[in-house]
């Protein structure tokens, strides 16, 4: 059992391992033997090289943190507010709001469409916007939120602050969401999962080499290192490493570089993860 | 006229929480409303208008099912819903396997550290990106570098030129998915394997039930609901692939796309790379609205089964 396990629990990792090695050996060995499991040079010239390319790296970083910066925000205060909404009884309407987000969940509005309302009706080719509103709300997230707002946050709570005298935004702020904590959380850690890893926007609608994410650039680079190259020669880079591209191991290391973040903050958030998942069903 | 009244009253006292609902419903508007309502171009000959997306939905002229005769007249729409159906089908089926045995093993191991550490480990290809994703694989295939090119090499075996060869993919793609989703999948089953009362299984071992007789008669039967209602739910959205194993693992071979093309990476090289945004529309709306009926089907039946996990 143990062995079963432990073998596929290695088989998940290794991968990893694997292209961690690739992007620390010589470049003139890769090219002789092939990608090895224990090269027969070590070389850190592919993060040297890396680190001479840096403006298109760091550009491409300072993309991705900024978009899941502002879009965690974004999408937690918006989710949390609508869940809000529709899980007080107060609220007359709530069936009906609650219908309208959840029916997007059965139908949906396909890509095309969706790329025409982006581009044309919004306007929003080349924007950071378009990296960051397409994932800024989640049906999904809303009913989740919605249940756990209804399970966490007692009414009693709630009645004894009104007659206190405060308003259903005051008591929002400062009862309701200190309360909420843990499904705050768990959302803002998905939200943020989910925009550290998105290419599929980027695909979408970024042409601008300046306003690439992390996970766009490592689609650039999957067939040559050119796409950093260029972005070299337009900054005056010196041409002697221009010549001497370590092109495997600097791919493979430009792939360690944008995984590793989730890589070591994994063992912290994979708890909350967990918990998160089984925080509520769909059903109240 | 005392309704309308009333109704408008009823906006004004929810003020306080219409105001809360707005932003979201506004995104809710614009992301998913305004797109549903622009599939009605699956059944224009789409024309781009100046003033903007609505003028240019309104104006390309009708065509009625144009798109769709044009898109099932191909060999293309018959390969990519088999595709599609396919793959979908052998996940539903190897993911249940795979997930339901791991946490069965989890729950089995009595080293708590051990146990979290081998879920820690399977957990983690869920939080890598496709586009990493590909690279891992690429450093296997690579036709000249690979290793399994190098293996093969080892034994005086030909090299295979991995991302030409369709007959090997499906096999490549459901161990690739599985292999990101299984540690994931298995966490909903552990916490209920966990959950189940421990007499049952004291119980078992009084009548002399070994361990294997146990996972049978105890742990299996006590999931099963779940897994019912889990496979349902699968099966309602048989109809829409994961774009990014479908786009980016196969790395775009064409050589690949009779087994790697499905419904979803189809309308979008419709859309990108062949422009042709009637047929592609034609293709999302066709998904889109065999997607709603299977799910609606699949909830009746979960409702049938078992009124609290219905979806609605």
């Amino acid at each position: 059992m143990h062995v079963l396990l432990g073998s596929f629990a290695f088989m998940c990792i290794f991968p990893f391992l694997y292209v961690i090695i690739i992007s620390i050996s010589n470049e003139q060995s890769l090219a002789e033997n092939g990608y090895q499991l224990i090269p027969e040079q070590w070389s850190l010239d592919a993060y040297k090289y890396l680190w001479d390319m840096k403006a298109q790296v760091l550009q491409a970083y300072g993309v991705t943190i900024f978009v899941t910066v502002v879009g965690t925000f974004l999408s937690v205060t918006v989710i949390s507010m609508y869940a809000y909404a529709i899980s007080r009884k107060q609220f007359k309407f709530r069936k009906q709001f609650t219908f309208i987000a959840f029916f997007t969940m059965l139908f949906s509005g396909g890509m095309v469409p969706f790329y025409i309302v982006m581009t044309q009706f919004l306007d929003l080719k080349n924007t950071m916007w378009a990296l960051i509103l397409p994932m800024a709300v989640n049906a999904f997230y809303i009913i989740i939120m919605r249940t756990f707002f209804l399970r966490s946050v007692p009414e009693a709570i709630l009645e004894s602050a009104r007659i206190d005298g405060a308003g259903e935004m005051r008591i929002f702020l400062t009862i309701v969401l200190p309360l909420s904590i843990p499904g705050i959380a768990t959302i803002a850690l998905f939200s943020t999962l989910a925009y550290w890893n998105d290419w599929f926007n980027a695909l979408l609608f970024i042409d601008d080499p300046n306003k690439i994410p992390l996970q766009s650039l490592l689609m650039r680079i999957e067939n040559n290192m050119d796409f950093i190259k260029q972005n070299a020669m337009l900054s005056n880079q010196n041409s002697a490493i221009l010549k001497s591209i370590p092109q495997d191991s600097a791919r493979m290391a430009m792939v360690v570089i944008a995984t590793l973040p989730i890589a070591l903050s994994y063992p912290f958030f994979q708890k909350y993860f967990i918990k998160g998942l089984t925080i509520g069903g769909v059903k109240d | 006229m005392n309704r309308v009244k009333q109704f408008f009253k009823d906006l004004y006292d929810n003020r306080i929480w219409l105001l809360m609902i707005l932003p979201g419903l506004i995104w809710l508007i614009v992301m998913k409303y305004i797109p549903m309502f622009g599939q009605v171009i699956a059944f224009k000959n789409f024309r781009f208008h100046p003033d903007g997306f609505f003028a240019s939905v309104f104006t390309s002229e009708w065509v009625g099912f144009e798109n769709f005769k044009f898109l099932f007249s191909t060999n293309d729409a018959f390969v990519i819903t088999r595709n599609t159906l396919l793959y979908n089908i052998l996940f539903i089926v190897v993911g249940l396997i795979l997930s339901v045995a791991v946490a069965i093993i989890l729950s089995e191991i009595t080293k708590q550290k051990l146990a979290k550490i081998y879920q820690t480990g399977m957990l983690f290809p869920h939080f890598l990106s496709w586009v990493v994703v590909s690279y891992f694989v690429f450093a296997f295939l690579s036709v000249d570098r690979g290793l399994f090119n190098s293996v093969l090499g080892y034994f005086n075996i030909e090299p295979v030129s991995w991302y030409n060869e369709p007959k090997y993919w499906p096999y490549f793609i459901t161990f690739i998915s599985q292999w990101k989703g299984v540690g994931f999948s298995s966490i909903v089953y552990l916490a209920a394997i966990v959950g189940i009362d421990r007499t049952h299984y004291e119980a078992a071992m009084i009548d002399g039930a070994n361990k294997w007789q146990q996972i049978r008669h105890v742990t299996i039967p006590m999931i099963m609901p779940l897994i019912v209602i889990l496979t349902i739910l699968n099966i309602g959205s048989i109809f829409s692939a994961d774009f990014g194993l479908f786009y980016q693992i196969p790395r775009d071979s064409g050589p690949l796309y009779s087994v790697t093309n499905v419904i979803d990476t189809y309308v979008y090289r419709g859309l990108m790379t062949m422009g042709d945004i009637g047929m592609s529309t034609a293709a999302g709306l066709y998904q889109a609205t065999v997607g709603f009926v299977l799910i609606l089907i699949t909830n009746y039946i979960v409702r049938k089964i078992d009124e609290d996990n219905a979806l609605f």
